[in-house]
């Protein structure tokens, strides 16, 4: 064989299975939207319907208008934004402050600190499932949408500050002494200088905590019995209860859940991977 | 206010957080799981009931929990080899693919990787749909002959996936490596990139083949990178919860792993929530050991967390 067929081969195979891979990824994603929009006689059927023959809309105007378990998907979907929401602005004051402490200061006890953090990231939340409930139950939250955005706080905050803690320390600290040599004060150096150039790293792991908020289940199916407050996950759990499976209802609520997400995603990822992986790595 | 106090202050609400809904909660389970914690415990009208060791003794005599570690620990052992060997393979792909085809593939990485646990969990239960699933339907489509040869049917149609422990495992681990090997793939690419390309022409040049050059070459320059991407694989697959709760539901008892056991012992009627924390401290304990080899690994190499 000739150098540049080998080449040229070689070539196909590792684009084919470029693809192979590609479709794999995406093609349950595209099967989640497709079903969504086809009408049922598409989505019961035995035959394989790459596209929808005639695309409808009657699932989404279904799971807005009806909804599921009593409500229509719109409650469901302010429950899970006031969670998420709550828990990233809560979480991320909390979480900066904290960053701010352990990359800019060196102080008694910072060393077991980041371990408790570092632990903390591996306990599995499901063991404080059980003492969160009663505390919860306890405070009178049991119920109550700010019961779950406290629990949500609290889950998401290690690591938060261990992820923000990289994107603080990146920040040069010359830049700090001159606005205090300045006559800046302490909070307005904060303010002016730090908190600017932080901005980037707080949107990523703001929109951590909100992914990770906005796909919570446990905790929300444990701490909110009534329907009413149910959050998208919660409720699109409810769709298998009833007789007979309504897919394209299921896959259209399961798009309107996903398209938050993917476009959040779409804007860190980037952050995502050195968050995790650089803050590992370094410790 | 003294310089000193200043870390302390910024520190006060993140340490009461993590005191107050984490740290004391998880002393808190340790503590129930020595009681007895049931319904009129749990209403009030009882109090809280020291029995020792007794949840322990009665989970482990219990064949429910062994079946349920088992499941933990087959999965994950399962899902986390596959999840890195596809994970790192594609990374590799990735690296050599060219500019277009590389970031393509990315996107669609991004995709699988953004789409929520129970959308996830969904999404291939729905794949998996007995009457009107696709795999069925492409199942469908092998030679009759091959069909029965290799599985002893040809006909698919209604082959109820979700009803057997095994094929509910089998689409859990599908499912939980769909959505997480995208995470290893990008990440193994940004550590292949760190790699000074010299070293690769050296090796081309003295003639090392693809696999030598990745074993001597990739892997060990990587290896700080596999030992993180290893242990949180690890602990996330370990606790796979929400994803078997769509495929499995909370009553399919063969299929427990042991958060659904815990949550199922505490959260189904009637409530034994000393047993769910007997369970939960079992599971915890499991990782801790896990995360503390992991943690001395890198205080060892660091001597310091920055």
């Amino acid at each position: 064989m000739k150098p540049t067929t080998r080449k040229r081969l070689g070539s196909i195979a590792l684009n084919g299975t470029a693809i192979v891979v590609f479709l794999f990824a995406v093609f349950p994603v595209y099967w989640m939207v497709a079903t969504a929009f086809k009408p049922n006689d598409e989505i019961f059927t035995t035959d394989f319907i790459l596209f929808p023959r005639q695309p409808t809309l009657e699932h989404v105007t279904q799971v807005f208008t009806d909804g599921v378990a009593g409500n229509s998907i719109w409650v469901y979907m302010g429950n899970s934004v006031f969670v998420a929401l709550g828990t990233v602005l809560i979480g991320s004051v909390v979480a900066l402050l904290a960053a701010t402490a352990v990359s800019r200061f060196r102080f008694k006890g910072r060393t077991p600190l980041m371990i408790v953090l570092l632990i903390m990231q591996m306990v599995p939340a499901e063991a404080l499932l059980i003492s969160l409930f009663l505390m919860i139950r306890g405070a009178g939250l049991y119920g109550q949408l700010l019961g779950l955005v406290v629990v949500n706080v609290a889950l998401t905050l290690p690591f938060g500050i261990w992820m923000l803690r990289t994107f603080v320390a990146a920040v040069p600290k010359e830049l700090e002494e001159a606005a205090w040599i300045d006559g800046a004060s302490r909070f307005r150096t904060f303010w002016k200088v730090l908190f600017p150039l932080v901005a980037p790293g707080l949107v990523a792991t703001s929109i951590f905590s909100f992914i990770t908020a906005w796909n919570e289940l446990i905790f929300a199916l444990t701490l909110m019995p009534e329907s009413s407050g149910y959050t998208m996950p919660v409720a699109l759990r409810f769709f298998f209860g009833q007789r007979g499976t309504d897919w394209g209802a299921i896959m259209a609520s399961s798009t309107l859940m996903t398209i938050p997400v993917v476009l959040f995603f779409l804007m860190v990822q980037r952050r995502m991977v050195s968050g995790l992986v650089a803050g590992a790595v370094k410790g | 206010m003294p310089p000193w106090l200043i870390p302390y202050a910024l520190l006060l609400p993140g340490i009461l957080v993590i005191a107050g809904l984490l740290l004391w909660p998880l002393v808190q389970v340790v503590f129930m799981s020595f009681q007895k914690l049931g319904l009129p415990q749990v209403r009030g009208t009882r109090p809280a009931e020291w029995v020792g060791f007794d949840n322990y003794q009665r989970i482990f005599e219990n064949d429910l929990f062994w079946t349920s570690l088992r499941n933990t620990v087959v999965f994950a052992a399962v899902t986390v080899t596959l999840t890195l060997v596809l994970g790192t393979a594609v990374g590799l792909l990735l690296q050599k693919l060219g500019k277009v085809m590389s970031k393509v593939l990315i996107v669609g990485l991004m995709a699988a990787w953004a789409v929520p646990p129970v959308s996830a969990a969904i999404i291939w239960r729905w794949l998996f749909d007995a009457d009107a699933g696709i795999i069925n339907w492409a199942l469908n489509l092998v030679p009759d002959g091959l069909s029965n040869a290799l599985f002893g049917r040809a006909d698919w149609t209604g082959q109820p996936w979700l009803n057997d422990p095994v094929s509910i495992y089998m689409i859990l681990i599908l499912c939980v490596l769909w959505a997480s090997f995208p995470f290893i793939a990008v990440s193994v690419l940004a550590g292949l990139k760190s790699i000074p390309s010299e070293l690769y022409e050296a090796a081309r040049v003295d003639g090392s083949t693809p696999w030598h050059t990745f074993r001597k070459v990739t892997f060990p320059l990587l290896k700080p990178v596999f030992a993180v991407l290893t242990i949180l694989s690890i602990i996330w697959d370990f606790k796979v919860l929400a994803q078997l709760l769509i495929l499995a539901g909370p009553t399919n008892r063969e299929a427990y792993n042991l958060s659904l056991f815990a949550w199922s012992e505490a959260f189904n009627p009637p409530p034994k929530m000393g047993t769910g924390a007997a369970i939960a401290v079992v599971l915890t304990l499991i990782l801790l050991v896990i995360t503390f080899i992991h943690v001395r690994q890198m205080v060892r190499t660091e001597g310091d967390i920055k």
